[in-house]
């Protein structure tokens, strides 16, 4: 810890011994549960792709019959295999084809069929893990041969038109211009769709939908780029909403780097079923360590609906159950790219000065983390002048505070989808910024009883109290205190109670002899 | 007196505005006196580019100030205003207190086989739309958001046992006229299923729909593209809460 803060370290141990308490319980809760989407990408993972004629993905077929005939909670690995070991089908996507067609009856195997089954499942699913890991070896050859992002913090820009043939050279543009991620916007919407959708696609609604296909275009064409340009470009889009799991594995399969990963924000802004995507959101962070993926948190969300200085805490508690969540789940410090947001009203006086209070609140609780650091929108009026002055400061607190990504904040925001001018001007006001101040950090101690770490110290106390509180949280049905927590509006005023929202159909418990050969796979050390 | 304006710089009467644009051409003297001659179309005289940048090797950003000549009669102005006032949540909420007394109960769905909920998120969902929170944002209504491919029967049920005050549709796709005909569907349904003075008010809203055409389709009113949560907001407080 760089120590500006002077944080007294008994108080940081007490925060994070509270997140793990407000932790457990949903981790032991994800541990008891399965998911679709979680034994969905089991099936991906073993290499079952495609879709039928009406575009309905060959896994939610297969999937929806073995659920039909076996139910959900033994996993669909044994009934599916053994369906094949009794020659069913002669692979997977005949195997779901007939499924579909209602020619093929599951059965819960047991004994010698079981183990059988088992070890034919384990083989196949085996292969996609090492398919991810031959991914990740590759990442690494790759930004040793061009070289990785000339500094922090990395420069994230996002391309958005709803057409992956047009995403495309947007993208390259934008690398070109100077961006070392790119991010594809999904298209509005499909969080809360129950399937991934198939293909290169090229209608979406204010984005691309997330496809294997479009991943492997983006991420085929970002190579090029990485060629060209002489450093590794990174590519990001979203294993969030309902196909957590699904997308996530199939961001490991195209070389994806970053995932934006986030089961809060499903709950509370998509209105998903609590229990179901704390699951896949377990599952998917197991993908996402086994392929070497940073994940991006969705703290700065809170602060677009809640006062972003009366609810600082409530960023910084969720950064804390986000890091025990993910370690839990076998990410490193080098793939917590936590959230956070400048967007203190610009009206509060000293606005500035708790920006920069925050964020180093931030910077020293997770010193070794790859903090995402997102940029003004809510106090964007369409005033573009005035944003651009709010982006440049946004920019010096990124660079004061060593911020690791940096969200390129766009002085049209709220007014226009970023136009070729702005985006080129939002990157001359990034990189004027770290060019003046980029070492800025170095110079900077705020006063210890300053404005600045008195602030921060407020936060964290005020970050105990809310931990303490959750912890200490209870409802009639006693679920674990986190979701009572969350159904008392906790956070983002959003209140969702663990029995409401989208997707609960698709949870069950766990039998005793369920089995998926994925969770087996990615929890072997 | 005179109502007859032109832009104001720094003087009154000057004229000066100041615009900036892109062209796709290659930085260079050319490329300057294109937005020159651009701005000139436009009606500046004299326009004086005072800042050309390349954006990339194919595209030049230029800034052009200039003067116009072209005045502006205020009396001649027409704008169609909202027959309703917009209110903040803040207001939306203390509106709702002062006169239901209760929280006002909002029911929204996608009908038909419509699987778009873009547009009801948009205004349901507290992520909301162009900046502002969707309606789950406000502490006075209570949101049931139904999803999609909601069938018109199940839609009147939930609307009668919820006992809403207002019925938000969103329909995107208009194929065969798909969005007419399930609005007139659900407006006949509630028609049948209420007595009118006890009917939910019936909004619909899509990117394809006439604003005015809510008559013949037997709603209350018809949002089109680009409508944000608060207008809808507002829209409920003006009929039900005021």
């Amino acid at each position: 810890m760089s120590g500006k803060l002077d944080l007294d370290p008994v108080t940081v141990r007490q925060a994070r011994s509270l997140a793990r308490k407000a932790g457990r319980p949903i981790v032991k809760l994800a541990q008891q549960h399965t998911t679709v989407s979680v034994e969905r990408a089991t099936l991906r993972l073993a290499g079952l792709g495609g879709a039928d004629a009406e575009g309905t993905p060959w896994v939610n077929r297969l999937m929806d019959a073995v659920r039909a005939d076996v139910g959900l909670e033994h996993g669909v690995a044994l009934p599916v295999w053994d369906a094949l070991a009794r020659g069913e089908a002669e692979d997977l996507v005949t195997l779901a084809q007939k499924a579909s067609a209602g020619s093929v009856r599951f059965r819960h195997p047991e004994g010698r069929d079981a183990q059988r089954a088992r070890s034919a499942s384990k083989r196949a699913v085996g292969g996609g893990i090492r398919r991810i890991d031959a991914r990740r070896r590759e990442r690494d050859r790759l930004i040793k041969k061009h070289g990785d992002a000339p500094r922090t913090p990395w420069i994230y820009l996002i391309v958005a038109t709803g057409d992956i043939h047009e995403d495309i050279p947007q993208a390259q543009a934008a690398a070109r211009a100077g961006a070392d991620v790119i991010a594809v916007i999904r298209s509005t919407g499909q969080s809360l769709l129950d399937f991934v959708p198939e293909g290169a696609t090229r209608e979406g609604f204010a984005g691309t939908y997330a496809t294997q296909e479009n991943f492997r275009l983006m991420r085929a064409a970002l190579d090029e780029s990485s060629k060209e340009l002489g450093r590794y470009v990174r590519l990001t889009n979203y294993a969030s909403g309902l196909c957590m799991p699904e997308i996530a594995a199939l961001a490991g399969l195209e070389r994806l780097d970053m995932m934006l990963n986030d089961s809060m924000y499903g709950i509370l802004f998509r209105d998903i079923n609590p229990v179901r995507t704390f699951v896949d959101q377990r599952f998917s962070r197991q993908v996402h360590a086994r392929a070497g993926i940073i994940i991006n948190t969705g703290e700065d969300n809170y602060l677009t609906t809640a006062d972003a200085v009366e609810a600082a805490h409530t960023v910084t508690t969720s950064q804390l159950l986000n890091e025990y969540f993910a370690k839990e789940a076998g990410l490193e410090d080098w793939q917590l790219g936590l959230g956070h947001a400048f967007e203190v009203d610009p009206a509060v006086p000293e606005s500035f000065r708790l920006e920069l209070a925050h964020a180093l609140l931030a910077r020293e609780l997770f010193p070794k983390a790859p903090l995402k650091w997102m940029p003004p929108t809510r106090h964007m009026t369409g005033d573009v002048f005035r944003g651009y002055l709010l982006d440049g400061f946004f920019n010096l607190v990124g660079a004061m505070t060593g911020q690791s990504i940096l969200l390129v904040g766009m002085m049209t925001e709220a007014v226009v989808t970023p136009w070729l001018s702005d985006r080129d001007l939002a990157l001359q006001n990034v990189r004027y910024v770290l060019d003046a101040a980029g070492g800025l950090g170095e110079d900077f101690h705020p006063a210890p009883d300053g404005l600045i770490a008195s602030r921060a110290r407020q936060v964290l106390a005020e970050t105990i109290d809310l931990l303490d509180r959750i912890v200490h949280d209870s409802d009639q049905a006693g679920d674990p205190p986190l979701l009572a927590a969350i159904a008392d509006g906790t956070f983002g005023l959003m209140k969702r109670p663990p029995d409401g929202g989208r997707g609960l159909d698709g949870v069950a418990r766990k039998a005793r002899d369920y089995y998926n050969p994925a969770s087996e796979l990615l929890e072997e050390k | 007196m005179t109502t007859l304006v032109r832009p104001y710089g720094d003087t009154t009467g000057d004229g000066m505005v100041q615009i900036s644009f892109t062209l796709p051409v290659p930085h260079s003297k050319r490329a300057e006196g294109a937005a020159q001659q651009l701005a000139a179309k436009m009606g500046l005289d004299p326009a004086l580019v005072v800042h050309a940048k390349p954006m990339g090797p194919d595209y030049t950003f230029f800034v052009v100030y200039g003067r116009v000549h072209h005045l502006v009669d205020l009396d001649a102005v027409e704008v169609v205003e909202r027959d309703y006032p917009l209110l903040t949540p803040k207001e939306v909420n203390a509106a709702i207190k002062r006169s239901l007394r209760r929280r006002l109960v909002v029911i929204g769905a996608c009908i038909g086989t419509d699987a778009h909920t873009v547009g009801i998120d948009a205004i349901l969902n507290i992520k909301g739309f162009a900046g502002e929170k969707g309606l789950e944002y406000y502490r006075e209504i209570k949101v049931v958001n139904l999803g999609a491919q909601v069938s018109v029967p199940h839609l009147v049920d939930r609307a009668v046992a919820e006992r809403a005050d207002a019925v938000l549709v969103s329909q995107v796709v208009t194929q065969r006229d798909a969005h007419l005909l399930n609005t007139r569907e659900m407006s006949a349904a509630f028609g049948e299923a209420f007595r009118a003075e006890e009917r939910p008010l019936l909004v619909v809203g899509g990117p394809r729909f006439d604003e005015a055409m809510s008559g013949e389709l037997g709603v209350d009113r018809i949002f089109g593209r680009g409508t944000t949560p608060g207008e809808v907001a507002s829209f409920l407080v003006h009929r039900i809460a005021s």
